[in-house]
């Protein structure tokens, strides 16, 4: 399976998805 | 006029901030590219010997400006941020980030930059190692620096 942060949109859509992943723990377990 | 302390750091905080993720996102969105061009036609010596150095020192500093600032604007938040303690969970996610991003630049990034660049000995074959490493924790720090950004964001005015 070929790295993302190889490519600057995998980079950029890595950190969107990793922002929507931690916002959810963030407001499901963290409040 | 009273100008508050607070204020100061965000101001501090800011600026360097501003610097530092400016400089990174220069790394990734155009000198890798830009470097892979010039080398292909021999120009990449104008890159690395007068633009990368310079664009790397201020980099890591304004790193630790960042973090340090960060940090004495979080003043007596800082523990309960860095717990993610009831009310400072969104801050303290995005300072987890920060402090993560701030040990790739000086653990990573800045000691592999230094073999590539010619600043410490390294065989080729370390050189090779050195870039993938540091191209990686670049990365690292370019995909971490959008969460990051956004619980900056949204800390400071949802508090929960």
């Amino acid at each position: 399976m070929k790295n993302p942060l190889d490519s600057l949109w995998g980079t950029v859509i890595s950190g969107l998805i990793l922002t929507v992943v931690l916002y959810y723990v963030a407001i499901n377990f963290l409040k | 006029m009273e100008l508050h302390l607070p204020a100061i750091f965000r101001w501090i905080h800011f600026m360097a901030g501003v610097m530092w993720i400016g400089l990174l996102y220069y790394f990734n969105f155009v000198q890798v590219a830009a470097l892979k061009d010039a080398m292909a036609d021999g120009t990449n010596a104008g890159i690395t010997k007068h633009v990368a150095p310079r664009a790397l020192f201020f980099f890591r500093w304004a790193a630790l400006v960042t973090w340090l600032a960060g940090a004495a604007l979080l003043g007596a938040r800082f523990v309960p941020a860095f717990t993610l303690q009831s009310g400072n969970a969104l801050i303290g996610i995005g300072a987890w980030l920060g402090t993560i991003m701030l040990l790739n630049v000086w653990g990573l990034i800045w000691p592999n930059q230094k073999k590539i660049l010619g600043m410490k000995p390294a065989s080729d074959e370390e050189k090779v190692t050195a870039r993938r490493v540091a191209f990686l924790a670049s990365r690292t720090n370019t995909m971490l620096s959008i969460p990051m950004l956004f619980f900056m964001a949204i800390g400071g005015v949802h508090v929960f």
